[in-house]
């Protein structure tokens, strides 16, 4: 934690930053009749569950990404 | 020494040890109403992490998610979702709800609704609300830390008892240590849960049956349907999943504890990284979900399913072992117990009683209140825990279903300028009664969607209608002026 993070003010979140966020609602959510099944079974798990332990990954990855996105707006244009 | 004997010394001898480092690190410092309940804003991403995983991963998680995946089977996978999507919505809220309270001096939920809205009537309904659906929550940890005690005690302490004695436990935990001793139980608890888990959903799988695949060809052979939706179930099928974690990961943070979490942290960009950090935790509940699952075949026919892991656990382990699970379980009760205590005490003393009976009350008083209501919804949440059989995922859902009903105030008030005080007391009146209505009537699943869900939605339409048929009126915060 720099003091430069500390003291940046937030913007509100961009558009881009949104629609990544929305990524893992599809992944773990909405999509749920097509991956709720047994087989195939992987690493010896069912396959619903692997998948989401595998969505667990991939939405900590979007969010990472997000940051990103949102930071460098805020360090571009401080303020506004 | 009986097995019982052992494994209830080695519970005593975990929770002892937890207190103790809470209340060393709490020791020495002024105890106002800020550093009781907000730890005086001071908490970095270690301290966040350990706070938030703290009250997220719950004895609901320990043992009402084993339970659900021993009694309704592949229902039970929405918790991993929702929790996961729960810290992406948190992405887009706390680190604007954190900024705002620094700007303003807020401490609870109910301060951001009557610092936004301007309205004491809509702050007020907040608070009586969050109080309501928090007890729920606080009643699940007794009931969780009744039958650690019952099953590891190998049934010679009953289950009252041992609840009384939790209850005054973390009632004088809370009194003496506050937000930040809280913070410091949950290292102790944060490792041992995950130590738990681990050796549970691997040692059991690999014991019994080989591997985790021979275990699930085993399910997969003798009962066909209970990896999947509904799994044992009739009506949680997939529509129900997706309602059902979209309602939930929209009440994530909205419980009043959840909410207040945000405000202890140092700046926004330390809820941000929680966010993108923490969900990696709930990997761990795979783990005990596989115990869950691991239970159908080996103690089949339990009446109570939440008391699946710790059976498994007793039948799996050497007594000592099943200590360290139950003081694991105990602590996974305790913490999360204190903070709602904590969280809703000071919601109690400073939202409800202050500003209807003492408006000009002084703050030492407003602690002295709060320290006081503690003990009283303490043996609220025990009378309760001793009077209700609800298995742990019903009694959650519930207070979900009346805490993200807070949803639409939130988002709409940080990020529409057009949304009214009239807008939302109505949108949330609406919700409530209908989520209570539908409740009451036993009608939740509704046509296969969760019935906080049809409410959240009811309440959403309604919000934005109002508010539109307004004049419109001046937001007194804004999240862009400096």
């Amino acid at each position: 934690m720099t003091s430069e993070e500390t003291n940046t003010a937030l913007r509100k979140p961009s558009l881009r930053g949104v629609v990544i966020g929305l990524v893992p609602f599809f992944g773990m959510c909405f999509s749920v009749p097509l991956w709720d099944r047994t087989t195939p079974m992987i690493l010896g798990l069912p396959f619903n569950l692997f998948w989401l332990i595998a969505w667990i990954v991939i939405s900590s990855g979007c969010m990472a990404l997000v940051n990103r996105v949102e930071r460098g707006r805020e360090r571009k244009d401080p303020g506004a | 020494m009986t097995p019982g004997t052992t494994a209830i010394l080695v519970i005593c001898l975990i929770v002892s040890v937890g207190s103790f480092f809470g209340f060393r690190a709490s020791l020495g410092r002024r105890k106002g109403l800020e550093e009781w309940t907000v730890a005086g804003r001071s908490f970095g991403l270690l301290f966040m992490w350990l706070l938030m995983a703290g009250e997220i991963y719950t004895t609901f998680a320990f043992l009402g998610a084993s339970g659900w995946a021993y009694s309704r089977g592949g229902p039970a996978l929405y918790i991993m979702s929702y929790i996961t999507l729960g810290y992406v919505i948190s992405f887009y809220l706390l680190p604007y709800v954190w900024q705002l309270g620094r700007r303003y001096g807020l401490q609870t939920q109910s301060d951001f609704f009557e610092q936004r809205y301007g309205s004491k009537a809509l702050a007020l309904v907040v608070s009586i609300t969050g109080v309501l659906f928090v007890i729920p929550y606080l009643q699940i940890q007794l009931t969780g830390l009744g039958i650690i005690v019952q099953v590891a005690s190998f049934d010679q302490i009953p289950r009252g008892t041992a609840m009384f004695i939790a209850v005054t436990t973390v009632a004088l935990f809370v009194l003496m240590g506050g937000m930040r001793a809280v913070a410091w139980v949950s290292v102790l608890k944060d490792s041992l849960m995950i130590l738990a888990a681990v050796s549970i959903g691997i040692y059991v799988p690999l014991h019994y049956f080989g591997g985790f695949e021979p275990l699930f060809q085993q399910i997969a052979r003798n009962h066909p349907a209970h990896l999947t939706m509904p799994g044992t179930t009739k009506t949680m099928g997939h529509a129900w999943f997706i309602s059902t974690v979209l309602l939930s990961a929209c009440g994530f943070y909205m419980w009043p504890h959840t909410f207040g979490a945000a405000f202890t942290a140092k700046s926004g960009h330390v809820l941000r990284r929680n966010a993108i950090v923490t969900p990696l935790y709930t990997i761990s509940l795979a783990f005990i979900f596989i115990a869950g699952f691991a239970a159908l075949l080996l103690i089949p026919g339990l009446s109570n399913g939440d008391m699946a892991l710790l059976m498994l656990a007793r039948k799996s382990f050497s007594p000592w072992f099943l200590g360290v699970i139950g003081g694991a379980g105990a602590l996974t009760a305790m913490v999360p117990a204190a903070i709602i205590l904590l969280t809703a005490s000071t919601l109690f003393a400073k939202n409800v009683f202050r500003p209807i009976f003492r408006p000009r009350m002084p703050e030492s008083q407003v602690v002295y209140l709060a320290k006081t209501t503690v003990l009283i919804l303490a043996f609220a949440g025990f009378y309760l825990a001793l009077h209700s059989s609800t298995t742990l995922v019903a009694l959650l859902l519930i207070g979900y279903s009346g805490v993200s009903q807070f949803f639409p105030g939130v988002v709409l008030g940080l990020f529409w300028p057009r949304v009214t005080t009239a807008g939302v007391l109505a949108g949330l009146i609406g919700g409530l009664t209908t989520v209570s209505t539908l409740m009451l009537s036993h009608r939740d699943p509704v046509y296969g969607l969760n019935a906080g869900f049809i409410a959240l939605t009811l309440n959403f339409a309604v919000t934005v209608s109002v508010s539109l048929g307004m004049e419109p009126q001046e937001s007194r915060l804004s999240l862009d002026e400096p």
